[in-house]
């Protein structure tokens, strides 16, 4: 029986196109900022994993597990990399939760953190594109945008839905993240500006997809034993958690719109939670592209009309992205699972303000790596 | 782009890429583009490698406007998906046809065509392309 879970602590930097700072001091800010948050003396950490996808490719820097220890002042940590794609970040989570309900560790930081912008944006899109098999998807020319393009148009063929229901997702993130100091956009779009922006890989265009950006989440994690000697008010359990993959490339699936490792991760992490899909008071969705947000809602309904009828929103029947998700709120790959589990720390502490989702007590937080071929599920409760 | 040059690396995968050499799962009948030792599907070990037909239809496919390093200059150009006639799924670039002009269903063939430079000196990869069907 694995022990409880708490998130005692979590810090973020906005993000953004931090030109000034590197991707360790970007870590270092996100860690110390969880650490004082949750007003723990950082030596007691003693395992940190860091999420991260693409850094040995764009800064030629491995190894970040000691490089952010020792940056943070905490060398001796059990310190390494976790890798999962675009899900490294909430790979990350699930490990650090598996450290401390094993009864190992008692007090565990997890970092995910991303720089994209000391890269050019063909070689950041070079490096995204790490996440497919590169013999014979990469090989083609094909980028990870025209990817999720493939799988867009399949969805508005086989559906007969029209492109802008879809294309209403980011309109709805730019919206909460209006209100989210740390998002990447604090700026509303309108349908017809997402419809008019230029194509990238048709038939995805530029403003449906998430932007390219630099930042970094962290948490602390920690056992009841812990807790009993360093108590606090305001907390949240990882109710329940669950990582799946489905075959590498979508085009290889039986059914490519099924999104198998989503509905396996999801399945997983609720019966470990022992709560219901329905009973998840706040959402997050991985919508790197419009397509991807919408696929990830189709287990409650119709996911574009969902959109439509405004139930994202924090009054509605499920508030999803309600800080702004990966269109708004901010992309930097590795580092988006942690961000996510940050987004709804805020709201079960009622910390959100003007997106504050009344009373919520249960959220989700998918995180894909690659075009769903791995998702990573985090079910957080709030606890007194 | 490829992060490190390698020759090794083209050459070993030749006859899959030029060929079509896909694998056949004896066990729950699953077709696979390449040809690998396990099924994917059923975890079966021992796939028959298989010479697949070269004819197909596209299922979906999409406009590369922004080409990564190595195909810089080509765009717009189409990545798509093609079902092959017994069912394997092969996802390639069409040749010989106008982005516009493509369409969901349509029928193609495979042709031997140039894929890329791994570098200004060197090698230069080949593979299979997609036409519409004469």
């Amino acid at each position: 029986m694995a022990g409880r879970v708490y998130i005692v602590g979590a810090g973020a930097t906005k993000v953004g196109e931090h030109w000034d700072r590197s991707l360790r001091e970007l870590a270092v800010e996100a860690l110390l900022s969880a650490v004082k948050d949750a007003g723990i003396d950082k030596r007691d950490v003693e395992a940190l994993y860091v999420g991260n996808m693409m850094s040995g490719m764009l800064q030629g820097q491995e190894h970040l597990g000691a490089l952010v220890a020792t940056w943070a002042g905490i060398p001796g940590a059990a310190a390494c990399k976790i890798e999962a794609a675009c899900g490294s970040g909430g790979v990350a989570v699930h490990q650090a939760y598996l450290a401390v309900a094993s009864g190992l560790y008692d007090c565990v930081a997890v970092v995910g953190v991303e720089k994209m912008t000391d890269a050019l944006p063909s070689d950041a899109s070079a490096a995204l594109a790490t996440a497919e098999d590169q013999e014979y998807v990469v090989f083609t020319g094909a980028t990870f945008v025209s990817l999720n393009a493939l799988l867009y148009r399949l969805y508005l063929d086989r559906y007969g839905v029209k492109q802008e229901k879809v294309a209403a997702f980011p309109v709805h993130c730019h919206k909460m993240a209006v209100n989210n100091p740390y998002a990447q956009f604090r700026r509303a779009v309108t349908l017809e500006e997402v419809m008019a922006s230029p194509l990238v890989a048709d038939p995805l265009r530029l403003l449906e997809c998430a932007p390219i950006g630099d930042g970094a989440a962290a948490l602390i994690l920690c056992s009841e034993r812990y807790l009993k000697r360093n108590p606090r008010d305001e907390l949240v359990e990882v109710a329940g958690t669950a990582v799946a993959t489905d075959v590498l490339s979508a085009h290889e699936r039986r059914d490519p719109l099924a999104v198998a490792a989503l509905r396996r991760a999801v399945e997983a992490a609720t019966r470990r939670a022992g709560v219901e899909v329905a009973d998840i008071d706040v959402l997050e969705v991985h919508d790197a592209f419009s397509i991807l947000g919408v696929l990830s809602l189709e287990a409650r309904g119709e996911g574009w009309r969902l959109v439509e009828e405004g139930q994202l929103e924090p009054g509605g029947k499920i508030p999803t992205n309600t800080m702004g998700g990966l269109k708004a709120r901010g992309h930097p790959v590795g580092a988006t699972g942690v961000y996510q589990v940050f987004d709804l720390v805020v709201q079960l502490r009622g910390e959100a303000g003007a997106n504050q989702v009344e009373g919520a007590e249960l959220g989700m937080a998918q995180n894909f790596g690659g075009v769903a071929s791995t998702v990573a599920v985090n079910v957080l409760r709030r606890a007194r | 782009m490829v992060w490190v040059e390698s020759a090794p690396r083209a050459w070993r995968e030749g006859t899959r890429r030029y060929r079509l050499i896909g694998g056949k799962c004896p066990s729950c009948g699953g077709l696979v583009y390449p040809h690998r030792q396990v099924c994917p599907y059923c975890g079966r070990e021992g796939l028959e490698a298989v010479a697949l037909p070269r004819r197909g239809r596209v299922v979906t496919y999409a406009v590369v406007r922004n080409p990564p390093r190595g195909f810089e200059g080509r765009e717009p150009y189409v990545i798509a998906v093609v079902e092959l006639e017994g069912g394997a799924r092969v996802l390639a670039q069409l040749t010989d046809v106008r982005p516009e002009d493509v369409r969901v269903g349509m029928e193609v063939e495979a042709v031997f065509r140039r894929y890329r430079e791994q570098s200004p000196s060197g090698v230069i990869e080949y593979g299979v392309k997609f036409r519409p069907a004469i």
